[in-house]
């Protein structure tokens, strides 16, 4: 029982640490733009599928290839945010919400025509490989990596809204979009920018996150409802709802699958009903 | 006598910030009364409450003698209750008849009827056409809201307003941007309406709030600073200063 | 359009979908169980337009009464025994207005994300449940075993889908003149009202959470009949009835037809299914992105939908053949 408990911890705390750093970017754009972005998966898919790709056919290694995953998929992003996103800021949530069902539509249909039914195959370097052991117990050195790597950026991200201009920037447009924008902040960019970023993150997560969340053409209408999920719980335009949000669930849904396989997703759907009706505007949201 | 709304010791902070202090405000049946104050007097927090928007820190709020400081918003507009926005709030995409009538059948309670249709609807229709008249709006009646100039605009915001029947209207700065040469239109609809509805108008533009009101009170600081005939208050001097002196600057 | 300035009177053009629907019966008996089909998500995507296009409620999660008719119907008959079409009819009906009133009741005080969310949780919840009470539901191989008398002991569903043709039809058209005095009513101008500005109908002292449960449960009820149908016609119920999908196909298809405008509902489904029915199968990908790719058009220049475009052809018709027309009067 004990060592199980251990086990369902350790593999709840990887997977809430990947949905994290996949959602993440959705809370802030979502917060600061009142974009409702039903597209975000599409980015961290990306991830996935440059990860594998650039490993697989151009052998590049497993550093760079994640590096390049972030980079690519954040310059893309902009691209996108530039032709499409940017026109339609303001405009009601029926049409944000049917764009991006169209632009899931369109970047499935994509990734089937180029990458086939296969879900992408990560091949890890040998020093990822392999079980760590650690308190008596062996671990999946990747996995172990995995939430350790992801603290590293979430630790640096969090220090870059808390410490820096920008980040002033961006809590202060959260907070009071108008007031932001008679200061003389140039919303423009400040937007741009911090979907890049966000995009990149997913992307960056969809990569490291191929092991837990299997990267194929379906995955940004399969996994959507889980990262509306992290961030609706955690409350739009926070850092820290949706950290703990990300990791309840992450947790619950893999204590469920072990323990009581039967009920499949019924309790994180419960629960999330359970906690959206007690607090609307999510555990630490500012914004409904 | 029964005053058509009434306030006591009416109370609000925010934190340790108080916006309103013991307010004691009476408007009469009938009534022509201004609220006039320096920005920032809490002349939008004391509206707010008066029509349950906020809820008062202590204190009472009185309808016609009965007591409504703990009712809700849709409760007060049925006991008589009609307000207008600072900011012009329309069915802007709706048609200017069906503003108006829209509120026409929620008073009347038509408006939860399914099974008939709208239009059959003669006496609402002609009420609200006969509203749109009274506000000068009589041709405008099919045009969506949004495509009317805003001075029109303002005006239906009343005639949405008067829809309720109110038996004590609220007008929040009823000629906020509108051009000065139109809120002379304004206020010529506003002088026309029934002398059986009391009319609260909260407003900085000081020709039509001294050409309106029979009565002024001001507020500064959350405090009734002095209330009087528009002549009295034209010649204290405490108002000059706190008030006036610092428009006229 | 609706309202106190409407006119309320059937038009021609009203009784074309009619008209359409008995050519294609008599023309195109071969393709009888596609048209069945269409008309069963013709009445969807009507239930789905009395809330989202006329009362502003958006969902991704009409789908939640869809699959509960669907499942009800069927399980009436599969496990229960009980094969009249009408009593299946009733009870797909009565449980999805209940699961319409309850769940209405609870998530319309919410507004944006949090709404969505709750929408999408609640059917991504009946999915699961259809999906592990295998013993009722039949789990991932779906239900199957749904058998339907004879209408009124007389009419037998036939191989051909005469029958279920004319009983959908019939069904769609009594939903039809549902709604149609509904949004015609003064309660349907009540719910463009809250649809343009929630806030001043709370200030005129509209209860506005209540109406919105009353047309909810409505529009539930009607998706469950809906749902009830397809397991009849097709004398099987699968998992696809429920969860994110099927919400995103009926959304997709209400916007294409034109939402807000009560024949969209009829234009969406038609053009969506058989486009589907000829290209999915074979280039299953190139379907998905061509749906995407319009559903993006539409959504940045041609708000509308496919009535929408009829209409400003119309009217910059009418401009130039008659200038000074009343132009206005059909935009929307």
């Amino acid at each position: 029982m004990l060592s199980s408990v251990v086990s369902v911890a350790f593999h709840g705390v990887a997977y809430g640490m990947i949905l994290y750093v996949i959602s993440v970017g959705l809370s802030v754009t979502m917060g600061l733009m009142g974009f409702i972005n039903l597209a975000h998966g599409v980015f961290a898919m990306a991830g996935g599928f440059v990860l594998s790709s650039f490993m697989a056919r151009f052998g590049v290694p497993f550093p760079l290839a994640v590096l390049s995953a972030f980079v690519l998929v954040a310059l893309g992003s902009v691209v996108l945010e530039r032709l499409l996103y940017s026109r339609l800021y303001g405009a009601g949530e029926l049409t944000q919400v049917l764009f991006s069902i169209g632009l899931i539509l369109v970047s499935m249909a994509s990734a089937r025509l180029i990458f086939g039914d296969q879900a992408a195959r990560v091949l890890l370097p040998d020093y990822l490989r392999g079980q760590l052991h650690m308190m008596g117990r062996d671990f999946p050195t990747y996995r172990v990596f995995i939430i350790f790597f992801s603290l590293g950026i979430i630790l640096l991200l969090w220090f870059g809204v808390e410490r820096t201009r920008w980040g002033a920037m961006v809590r202060a447009a959260v907070d009071h979009r108008a007031m932001a924008q008679s200061v003389g902040i140039n919303t423009r960019l400040l937007f741009m920018a911090t979907f890049a970023l966000g995009s990149g993150l997913a992307g960056l997560g969809g990569a490291l996150g191929a092991d837990i969340l299997p990267v194929q053409w379906a995955y940004p209408f399969e996994h959507l409802v889980y990262f509306l999920i992290v961030v609706a719980v955690g409350g739009l335009g926070s850092l820290r709802g949706p950290f703990i949000a990300a990791l309840l669930i992450g947790v619950a849904d893999t204590a469920c699958k072990y323990w009581v396989p039967e009920f499949g997703a019924f309790l994180v759907y419960a629960a999330t009903i359970g906690i959206l009706l007690w607090r609307p505007m999510g555990l630490f949201g500012v914004r409904a | 006598m029964a005053f058509a709304l009434q306030t006591e010791k009416l109370c609000k902070s925010f934190g340790a910030l108080t916006v309103a202090d013991h307010i004691d405000f009476r408007l009469e049946p009938g009534a022509r009364h201004a609220l006039i104050g320096p920005n920032g007097a809490g002349k939008t927090t004391f509206v707010n409450m008066l029509t349950g928007v906020l809820a008062p820190t202590s204190g009472s709020i009185f309808l016609n003698d009965q007591e409504v400081t703990n009712t809700s918003q849709a409760a007060r507009v049925r006991l008589g209750l009609g307000r207008t926005f600072q900011i012009t709030t329309l069915f802007r995409s709706l048609p200017v008849l069906d503003n108006v009538a829209l509120a026409v059948a929620e008073r009347t309670g038509v408006a939860k009827r399914m099974w008939r249709s709208a239009s059959s609807c003669k006496d609402i229709v002609e009420e609200s056409q006969n509203l749109l008249g009274v506000l000068g709006l009589a041709d405008d009646a099919a045009s969506a809201a949004q495509d009317l100039p805003y001075g029109k605009q303002r005006l239906l915001e009343i005639a949405v307003t008067l829809g309720l029947k109110p038996k004590v209207l609220l007008l929040d700065e009823p000629a906020a941007g509108v051009p000065s040469h139109d809120s002379g239109k304004v206020l010529q609809q506003l002088e026309k309406l029934s002398s059986d509805i009391a009319v609260l108008i909260i407003e900085h533009d000081m020709d039509l709030v001294f050409r309106f009101a029979q009565r002024i009170t001001v507020l500064v600081q959350g405090q009734v600073l002095v209330e009087g005939t528009p002549s009295e208050i034209a010649g204290d001097k405490r108002v000059r200063d706190v008030y006036l002196g610092e428009a006229h600057v | 359009m609706s309202g106190y300035s409407a006119d309320t009177r059937i038009r021609w053009t009203e009784w074309l979908p009619w008209v359409a629907a008995g050519l294609f019966f008599f023309l195109m008996p071969e393709y009888l169980s596609l048209g069945a089909r269409i008309l069963i998500f013709i009445l969807f995507a009507l239930s789905l337009d009395l809330i989202l296009g006329y009362a502003g409620i958006v969902t991704l999660g009409h789908s939640a009464f869809f699959g509960l008719g669907a499942y009800t119907a069927g399980i009436l008959s599969a496990r229960l025994g009980v094969n009249d079409a009408f009593l299946q009819l009733a009870a797909a009906a009565g449980m999805s207005a209940l699961l319409g009133m309850l769940t209405g009741a609870v998530i319309l005080r919410t507004r944006a994300l949090t709404l969505l969310m709750l929408t999408l949780a609640i059917t991504a919840i009946l999915l699961e449940i259809a999906n592990k009470w295998s013993t009722m539901t039949g789990g991932a191989d779906g239900l199957s075993g749904v058998q339907v008398s004879p209408l009124l002991g007389l009419f037998k569903f036939d191989l051909f889908g005469r029958t279920a043709f004319l009983y959908c039809l019939i069904v769609l058209f009594a939903a039809w003149w549902v709604v149609r005095r509904i949004i015609y009513s003064p309660y349907g101008a009540m719910l463009t009202g809250i649809r343009d500005n929630a806030a001043r109908m709370h200030a005129i002292g509209a209860p506005v959470y209540w109406r919105l449960v009353m047309i909810y449960t409505v529009s539930a009820t009607m998706a469950g009949v809906a749902g009830a149908l397809l397991t009849q016609v097709n004398q099987f119920v699968g998992l696809n009835v429920l969860g994110l999908e099927p919400s995103g196909d009926i959304l997709v298809m209400l916007i294409l037809g034109g939402v807000g405008r009560l024949y969209g509902a009829f234009v969406g489904p038609v053009v969506y299914i058989v486009v589907q029915d000829t290209l999915a199968k074979q280039y299953p990908e190139y379907w998905y992105f061509g749906i995407g790719v319009l559903l993006i058009f539409v959504v940045l220049f041609a708000r509308g939908g496919i009535l929408g475009i009829f209409d400003k052809l119309r009217d910059k018709w009418l401009s130039h053949s008659r200038p000074k027309s009343s132009a206005r009067a059909s935009a929307r």
